[in-house]
């Protein structure tokens, strides 16, 4: 214990301090859900079905109640008797936990198998016989909408029998239509149609539970793949009917969860009630190809989008329509005043006075989701439209994708920036961030050399994005979900000896909470990170907090954790005044100690404070030292920056080589630069893949294409290229210290950096878009169009 | 995914390895590196009713020239070929090959008998052995038999002429002659993937450089491994220049009988025909006049 | 079905029992010997994350069956620290910052125990290949190649007391 005036170090904001949780990780000390064994617990397989949309005529499970081992078979017909056939979803729909008489997408689930081994359990569900009658299917979701559709849901009785779940608009029509004429006289238009395909966020580690049920104290414990386990506790409380008091979700180490693990999927809900039923613990364990087939898909956006410009290309106005794919039931995970998520902030990084948006959502036979793939409701699709629109426009007016950013950027003056879609940014400076990318990368020597490969025949590309995020989510009064108010929490409790525990409502699933959150409260109460454990992901023991996803941990949570803190130093003041026998106005603070003004060395140091309080504290003060923060941000916050992109395209088979990536972010107040950094690394990765690799696909019968690794294309570090970082710094106004938050940014940034160095590198073609993925196939053929390609 | 269930049987010698496939026939399986074979077992699209490991025979493992002849041993691991010091500098085409198959990890494991013998039109060293004219051992109860490799698969996908109860033991493949070389090219979608076409090609030239034999072996672009064998008609005799190569690619995409599917267009996977062949062929004629 | 009773050394302790000819080596480890460090994340032998040694070897363990790891040697991640030191790799992972939610760790850092044995020095390029059949979603590999290189230096520095890398079982 130290009691010098310099105080000690205390490994707070700024440093890149290393990660607590790694000692069990590098050991393969992890405990993860499929680590848990627990004594008679059983094992589930779902038996799912191979069709698109079909009638279940008849499920016979005669022959696999024989299969040796095998303990029960759980149908629709089993939850139907019992209320619990039908599910809500995190978008006001009901879904299906079995199919009861009909299935709406391939991998369905349609019974459930319980088995004293994995090996009993499959073996069951391959014993398991269903009767299908097949139904026409419908894949395009232009063609949902058509009048002699197939209806999918003719169990929503309270709408009109249409497969349309939604038509959502916002902005200003009337204004933005004017706008448009004024620019078709005036000015100029640009349009483009673009897709942004159905993906999957395909975590390494699958989804999958173990719930355990306890009849004598009634106690029901479910381990989970949960990014948001006090959400999920009060969902099972409202579905099973169970008290929410006995119900305790625990959701240990999640092997990465990038949004796919914030739905509830009828697995977890068949493995409560196979719990129920049997008296014992069951374990449920997707493999990879349920996971991609049956849960959470991101993204399936059909946008066609306009800008309005005058001849210099200063933006006035952007219009979007969009279809929005969301499977067979809509259960997008997103708050629940925004249909389309956070699609609105789609305007970007520039100045438009007009916008308007709408957006159709349609039911199709593909599996339910429209969860983030690692962005903030729908950021990505946004950013993307907006950043593919800004080069289209520059093509039109015939200027560098660079020169017309910085014309149409928000300036630095203007923030608070309050949007043409009502979003107010807090904080920026767009153009600081692009210049140090161009700088950095050397735009302009690598404009020469693009214009002298060009005359040699060579295809060399530079792309840019210049993104604007919006994340947090949120305040309470706009943000949402299934009701529940998007705040986040955080308890502390200072030990007597000053070692501290604290408690938070995220949940990381990789991110580094226990270590940057202990770094929050070190930096607030002046002690080591290593004298702080974090601790989440159990609901019986932290606080409620609606969970991780859409980076909003750090905006939320983190704001959350040092309100907390700065809740300990304020009382901690009031005890030091008291030992110390002075006024809490004649105190001065410094790292871990407080000592009177003019008197450094009388002081008293936060562990002696600590001490006092629960062996001395002041008679007027309760005793002890904790503290709870329910933070209610009062804005979002709006992390951006400029990412550059270089490829060399293959003109004998259309591959794509990215040669350089440059990613300038600023998301505000940096935390853990090494975390940080880890963070843009991984976001970029999955940036790429997007752009490149993935996509659900599936064909005109429904079937999935693309439903497991070797044909979903997650890239490897042989894909992967040596990303180059740097930042700018913007804190946030209104957070207490800061931060804006990280994860996200570089997955919504990355994509059309690459597309557009794509583009660019055949623009002088008239290439004005390609939809991503950007496949080998798709750059031949248009190499090939071009009288481009060779042997 | 879990298999179903299946008996297993390992092999302590070659002769036991075919008394146990004899006594089993068509419900028995051989499982060599097992990473085509485990996976259709767990995704249940295979369900023998016994397999036979054979990877405890060690004597299966090997590589050694002798009368001008390359004999493999069908169990050498991928990883085994990849590194070795023979195949690099003397069989250049092979390294080619192993190293694109799968991933590091996959070809620890992985064999050149597993990847001929599951006659996958996917798989990489058919097109290579397609190129070098190899020949194949088989052995079976009565002994051995020597299947030139474009005898040994059939017009099926995933069939080869090996009987239920012989074995594949051996590769053979010529020793280079001098002024020869080959190359394998690979187009995937990323690394690990199978082909969206692969092309092996091999050539050796006389003293004038005249082109005396032509190999061409197409990967993942038909229902079965292809050799392209009008392209090499056009090459023989040759003296290889750019417009003979030229003319030989168009051939040889000619020659290839794709489908559409995740890897691309028909049309584009045809093409990636004749720009791999294009390429392989001035890789082989740049390795066979000295080059790299 | 057929049942086999073996004999496996892991991490250089004897373990044996009976199997299923059908049982997933990785399944045996996880389920019967809990050693729960090797992971499972996909069903066609692409992730890598169920990656360990077989007689020195990196194999993707849920693509053997356990019935064929009779009598071999094998080294798991529990098996990479020695008598409280953690293997270079280990630290590399952790001062180089290359993990985020853990899940692909242990086989990438076992599919770089492979790669540091047959190439001591390697390139980027070449560790990059080395990793190639192991998928990390988190970190995009930048900083796992780095922590392979401090690996690497640090396996390559004379230290009389270090236990070289991929010694196989261990050999206690």
């Amino acid at each position: 214990m130290t009691t010098t005036s310099a105080g000690p170090h205390v490994h707070g904001l700024g440093e890149p301090y290393k990660r607590k949780e790694d000692a069990r990780f590098i050991r393969g000390k992890g405990n993860y859900v499929d680590d848990i064994q627990l004594p008679g617990m059983l094992y589930a397989d779902i038996v799912r079905s191979p069709y698109a949309h079909a009638l279940i005529k008849s499920i016979d499970i005669s022959k696999a109640l024989q299969v040796p081992g095998v303990v029960a078979v759980i149908t629709g017909k089993d939850l139907e008797a019992a209320g619990l056939a039908w599910m809500p979803t995190l978008s006001g729909d009901s879904e299906a936990v079995l199919a009861v008489d009909r299935v709406l997408y391939q991998m369905q689930e349609v019974a459930f198998v319980v088995a004293e081994s994995r090996y009993a359990a499959a073996d069951g569900a391959a014993a398991v016989e269903v009767d299908y009658d097949p139904l026409p299917v419908v894949v395009d979701p232009h063609k949902a909408l058509a009048p002699d559709a197939p209806l999918l849901r003719p169990d929503k009785k309270d709408r009109q029998p249409t497969n349309q779940i939604y038509h959502w608009e916002t902005g200003d029509r009337a204004a933005t239509d004017a706008a448009f004429a004024e620019a078709e006289q005036n000015g100029v238009v640009v349009r483009q149609d673009m897709y942004v395909p159905r993906i999957h966020p395909a975590p390494i580690e699958t989804c999958g539970c173990v719930a355990d049920y306890n009849a004598a104290t009634g106690k029901l414990t479910v381990w989970m793949t949960s990014q948001a386990p006090h959400a999920h506790r009060t969902l099972f409380a409202i579905v099973s009917g169970l008290p929410e008091h006995r119900i305790r979700v625990i959701s240990p180490d999640v092997g990465g969860g990038f949004g796919n693990k914030v739905p509830i999927y009828p697995g977890y809900v068949c493995a409560v009630v196979a719990a129920l039923k049997t008296g014992r613990p069951v374990k449920w364990i997707e493999d990879r190809t349920e996971n991609l087939t049956s849960t959470g898909f991101a993204r399936d956006y059909h946008i066609h989008a306009e800008i309005a410009a005058d001849k210099e290309g200063t933006v006035k106005a952007l219009r979007v329509y969009t279809l929005a794919d969301h499977g067979a039931f809509d259960a997008a995970a997103q708050p629940t005043k925004f249909p389309a998520g956070l699609f609105h902030i789609c305007t970007g990084s520039y100045d438009f006075k007009h916008a308007h948006v709408a957006v159709d959502a349609v039911h199709t036979n593909k599996a339910p989701g429209g969860i983030a793939y690692r962005c903030s409701f729908r950021v990505t699709e946004a950013s993307y439209l907006i950043e593919r629109m800004m080069d289209t426009l520059a093509r039109e007016v015939g200027k560098d994708p660079a020169e017309i950013r910085l014309q149409n950027f928000i300036k630095p003056e203007a923030f608070p920036y309050r949007s043409a879609l009502g979003w107010t940014y807090d904080s920026g400076n767009y153009e600081r961030a692009l210049r140090l990318a161009m700088e950095k990368i050397g735009y302009e020597e690598l404009r020469r050399e693009q214009a002298e490969k060009r005359a040699r025949g060579e295809l060399m590309g530079i792309g840019i994005s210049s993104f604007t995020e919006i994340v947090g989510a949120g305040p309470g009064k706009h943000f949402d979900i299934a009701g529940i108010q998007m705040f986040d929490s955080c308890e502390i409790r200072v030990h007597p000896t000053g070692k501290v525990l604290a408690r938070i409502g995220v949940q990381t699933q990789g991110q580094g909470h226990e270590t940057t959150f202990a770094q929050i409260i070190a930096a607030e109460l002046g002690i080591s990170p290593d004298d702080v454990d974090v601790e989440h992901g159990d609901t019986d023991t932290a606080p409620y907090g609606l969970g991780t996803y859409a980076s909003r941990s750090t905006p939320v949570g983190g704001a959350a954790t040092a309100v907390a803190a700065r809740k300990i130093r304020d009382k901690a003041r009031k005890i030091a005044a008291y030992l110390l026998e002075v006024g809490e106005e004649d105190l001065e603070w410094e790292p871990g100690r407080f000592y009177v003004r003019g008197s450094p060395s009388k002081g008293k140091t936060i562990q002696e404070i600590a001490f006092a309080a629960y062996t001395n504290c002041p008679p007027y003060l309760e005793p002890g030292l904790e503290a709870v923060n329910y933070y209610d941000p009062p804005n979002l916050t709006y992390p951006f920056g400029s990412y550059i992109c270089v490829v060399d395209i293959d003109r004998g088979t259309g591959e794509v080589h990215i040669r350089r990536f440059l990613a300038v972010d600023d998301c505000g107040t940096v935390i853990n630069p090494m975390i940080v950094e880890g963070q843009i690394h991984g976001g970029l990765t999955q940036g790429l893949a997007p752009a490149l690799y993935e996509q659900l696909a599936y064909d005109e019968d429904g079937n999935v294409l693309g439903s497991n690794f070797q044909d979903y294309l997650i890239p490897t570090a042989m894909e992967t290229p040596r990303w180059e970082t740097a930042r700018t710094v913007t804190p946030s106004p209104h957070h207490p210290i800061g931060a804006k938050g990280v994860g996200e940014s570089p997955t919504v940034g990355a994509p059309q950096a690459i597309a557009n160095a794509v583009v660019d590198a055949l623009a002088h073609v008239g290439v004005r878009h390609i939809d991503i993925p950007i496949t080998p196939w798709k750059v031949w053929a248009i190499l090939k169009e071009k009288g481009l390609a060779t042997a | 995914m879990i298999p179903g269930p299946f008996d297993y049987q390992v092999a302590s010698s070659v002769a036991e390895a075919i008394a146990l496939l004899d006594q089993h026939g068509a419900d028995a399986k051989v499982l060599a590196g097992g990473h085509s074979l485990i996976p259709l077992l767990r995704f249940r699209l295979a369900s023998p009713a016994v397999l036979v490991d054979i990877n405890r025979l060690r004597d299966l493992e090997y590589m050694q020239e002798a009368d001008g002849t390359l004999h493999i041993g069908a169990l050498t691991r991928e990883v085994d070929l990849e590194a070795s010091d023979l195949i690099r500098r003397r069989y250049p085409i092979l390294a080619d090959t192993a190293r694109v198959i799968a991933d590091p990890v996959v070809r620890n494991w992985a064999t050149i008998g597993g990847n001929l013998a599951h006659a996958d039109p996917a798989n990489d060293h058919p097109a290579t052995m397609l190129a070098l004219g190899a020949q194949l051992v088989a052995t079976g109860p009565t002994g051995q038999r020597l299947i030139p490799i474009e005898q040994f698969f059939t017009d099926s996908s995933f069939e080869t002429t090996l009987q239920p109860n012989e074995l594949l033991t051996e590769i053979r493949i010529p020793a280079p002659a001098e002024r020869s070389g080959g190359a394998y090219l690979k187009l995937e979608r990323k690394v690990g993937d199978y082909a969206i076409a692969g092309v092996a090609a091999y050539v050796v030239l006389d003293g004038a450089g005249h082109v005396t034999y032509a190999g061409i072996g197409l990967t993942n672009v038909g229902p079965t491994p292809i050799k392209a064998r009008a392209a090499e008609q056009l090459l023989r005799g040759s003296t290889l220049d750019d417009a003979v190569i030229a003319q030989a690619a168009r051939q040889a995409a000619a020659e290839a009988q794709p489908v559409s599917d995740l890897r691309g267009p028909a049309d584009y996977k045809r093409a990636m025909v004749e720009t791999l062949t294009m390429r392989a062929l001035r890789q082989a004629r740049s390795r066979a006049t000295g080059g790299a | 079905m057929s049942i086999h009773h073996i004999r496996v050394t892991i991490n250089g302790k004897l373990y044996e029992g009976d199997v299923e000819a059908r049982t997933l080596l990785v399944h045996w480890l996880r389920d019967s010997l809990r050693l729960t460090g090797t992971h499972i994340g996909c069903d066609t032998s692409s992730c890598g994350a169920c990656t360990i040694l077989v007689d020195g070897k990196a194999v993707k363990s849920c693509t053997m069956l356990a019935v064929q790891a009779d009598g071999r040697e094998l080294l798991t991640v529990e098996g990479l620290e020695q008598n409280g030191k953690l293997h270079p790799l280990q630290e590399g992972f952790h001062v180089e910052h290359a993990l985020q939610c853990g899940y692909c760790t242990p086989g990438m850092m076992m599919a770089a125990l492979a790669l540091l044995k047959r190439n001591p020095d390697p390139s980027e390029q070449e560790i990059r290949e080395g990793i190639s059949g192991n998928l990390c979603r988190c970190t995009g590999y930048v900083n796992i190649v780095k922590a392979i290189q401090y690996a690497a230096q640090k396996l390559r520095e004379p230290q009389p007391e270090q236990v070289p890398a991929g010694s196989g079982g261990g050999g206690e």
